[in-house]
């Protein structure tokens, strides 16, 4: 067991300094920060100025060390159109994120599980044909172009929720939440049902083939014969056990929800870190783009380093294999 | 998985025997089972064949600036212009034919994504086939690599790297390559593995073949029929994410105007009530894909051995 945890820690690190290694190649080699920093009308001396101010005189190895000490210090330069640290700014944007894309989890499941179950214990009425043909649009709809067909009836013809920013906001336990008052409410709804769009699909799937697997088992059968109500079968004794392979899923995609709020946050204008980003490559911002991709990254690598070091408690196998190999 | 799944292969058949069912036409008409599948393969040649000859499809030349005018600017569909041309779903903020740009929007949208979908399928299929083919350590190397990349959803990938490589064809087109190598690579060592081990290979090894030859004239034919049913579906996803990026403004430029570009420029004006300028756009973009998906669903049954009756 620590033997997997250690090796998997180490794989995440070397993921880590390889991506940041990609960022800082990346930005330094391809993009020629000096460009950005002096005029065109500077001359030779001048542009050496600059060149030694930013260390560009060394060579790449210490430019990158250099990157790195002062990565792990948490400073990655400062905005070129805020002027804070970008480490700072994107920090600030990352529990409207989160907030997101955790409304938009809790409604996949709020949703999904039901459609999905009534689906899975009567697969031949139309109702679930419906429900099936739907979470098949479900996964071929472009997420951003559902957002804005959803603007446009929600907020320009229908006129009943607004169509971008947060709205109110009170602090929880120091962070600043919508999902608390009813403005932000209003606004957190239609974000979070776009971002919700594709997983809700996956769970209908997920919960209607895991009824329909569970419905003919032993124990649903006798549980029924015991005359217990259907309600109660159906909400006890299977709801449980269709649940395991919903919240394996649902973790692995709680990243992909981070990943995709950008999309959203872009459409809807969601303060997140995801319309950061946006607006930072639009506006060549750098230092907030190289943070925010270590930061993303970051994020990443300890979702995944978390999910299997769980999995692999879940699944003795999981370890084992990897051990041996 | 039996010797069946080789004969049901289209492209093993060579035709020589003359059987009464070739394995084409069996395909054929299994694939011909479903009536929906079979309506969404002839409307994918429809949008292929659009796409290809939108020059003498399409109503008018969008991005012909002498015969575009301001004053046809967001009229609704069905609206007439002033030469009695009928712009039957209306026209940009520019005064553009919509049905026109989006018959030359589909044209960049499918191009990109079939184009950035073979490329993929190259790398990925040499690099899972070298990773299935030579085993032990290679094999653990490469798949590692695999492993991790695709823990980052492809969207994410695609959007570092254009965050560094800025907009551009080539560049979108390097990015959804890289982001979706990974898919292919798996599916075809997946599948390789259980064809390598077969007597034919033995066979071919005992001739002393060259590494290359067999790797590519005798197992890469035999691991056909599961990558092209994730290639359909992946170029259905190419298609999506091209779309989404450029929407986003960190994909294609102005000057190749996608259907995910249309889309982008649409959502100005929606807000003041002129839908259609991003609703047509969508929904061309919608139909692209849920066909492709639809025909990859009814390749993936039928080219599955396991599903046969």
């Amino acid at each position: 067991m620590t033997v997997f945890i250690i090796r998997r820690f180490m794989q995440s690190v070397i993921v880590v300094l390889v991506m940041s290694f990609i960022v800082f190649a990346g930005v330094n080699i391809v993009g020629d920060p000096v460009e950005m920093m002096v005029s065109d009308e500077a001359d030779q001396a001048e542009r050496e100025k600059v060149i030694k101010s930013m260390g560009l005189d060394k060579p790449w190895y210490v430019q990158y060390g250099r990157f790195i000490a002062g990565a792990v210090e948490g400073n990655l330069g400062k905005s070129f159109v805020y002027g804070e640290p970008a480490l700072q700014i994107i920090v600030h944007r990352i529990p409207a994120t989160f907030e997101l894309a955790l409304a938009a989890l809790f409604l996949a499941v709020a949703i999904g599980i039901p459609f999905g179950v009534y689906a899975g214990l009567k697969p031949d009425t139309a109702a679930s044909k419906t429900i099936m043909a739907g979470s098949i649009l479900g996964f071929s709809l472009p997420t951003f172009w559902v957002g804005l067909m959803f603007i446009m009836i929600f907020a320009v013809i229908l006129g009943w929720l607004p169509s971008t920013g947060r709205g109110d906001t009170v602090p929880l336990m120091g962070i600043d939440v919508s999902f608390l008052t009813m403005d932000g409410l209003a606004h957190l709804f239609l974000p979070a049902l776009n971002l919700a769009l594709f997983k809700i699909s996956m769970v209908i799937r997920l919960a209607r083939a895991g009824t329909r697997e569970v419905v003919h088992q032993d124990y649903i059968k006798f549980a029924r014969a015991k005359g217990l109500t259907n309600r109660r079968v159906v909400l006890v004794h299977l709801m449980k056990n269709i649940m395991i392979p919903v919240v394996t899923v649902l973790g692995l995609e709680f990243g992909g929800l981070i990943a995709f709020s950008v999309v959203t946050e872009s459409v809807f204008a969601w303060p997140g870190m995801g319309k950061l980003i946006i607006d930072s490559i639009q506006s060549l911002d750098r230092p907030v783009i190289v943070a925010y991709l270590m930061i993303i990254v970051l994020i990443f690598v300890v979702i995944n380093l978390v999910v299997d070091v769980m999995y692999s408690i879940l699944d003795p196998r999981v370890r084992l294999s990897d051990v041996k190999s | 998985m039996s010797g069946e799944a080789t004969s049901l292969n289209p492209v093993a058949d060579d035709g020589d025997a003359p059987a009464v069912e070739t394995p084409f036409r069996r395909f054929c008409r299994d694939y011909a089972d479903s009536h929906i599948a079979t309506g969404a393969f002839f409307l994918l040649v429809a949008i292929v064949l659009v796409a290809l000859f939108a020059p003498w499809i399409a109503p008018t030349d969008p991005y012909d600036l002498a015969r575009v005018s301001i004053l046809d600017a967001k009229m609704a569909p069905g609206a007439e212009s002033l030469d009695g041309l009928t712009f039957w779903l209306g026209t940009d903020g520019a005064g553009r034919d919509l049905v026109s740009a989006i018959i030359y929007g589909l044209r960049i949208s499918l191009g990109v994504g079939v184009m950035s979908g073979v490329v993929a399928l190259c790398i990925g299929a040499t690099v899972g086939l070298t990773a299935a083919y030579f085993g032990g350590r290679v094999d653990a190397f490469i798949m590692r690599i695999v492993d991790i990349q695709l823990s980052f959803p492809a969207i994410l990938i695609a959007l570092i790297l254009l965050a560094i490589l800025g907009k551009g064809v080539d560049k979108i087109i390097i990015a959804l390559v890289i982001a979706q190598w990974a898919y292919y690579a798996r599916t075809v060592r997946g599948s390789a593995l259980v064809e390598r081990n077969k007597e034919y290979i033995e066979a071919a090894q005992c001739l002393a073949l060259g590494h290359n030859r067999i790797v590519f004239r005798h197992l890469f034919p035999n691991c056909l029929p599961p990558l092209i049913v994730v290639g359909t579906i992946q170029t259905a996803h190419a298609i999506s994410l091209e779309a989404t990026l450029s929407f986003l403004g960190v994909g294609l430029p102005i000057s190749e105007p996608s259907l995910g570009l249309l889309i982008s420029n649409g959502f100005d004006f929606m807000l003041s009530g002129y839908y259609w300028i991003s609703f047509f756009p969508g929904v061309a973009l919608l139909v692209t894909i849920v066909v492709i998906n639809l025909v990859g669903d009814q390749l993936r049954d039928v080219l599955n051995p396991r599903l046969q009756k």
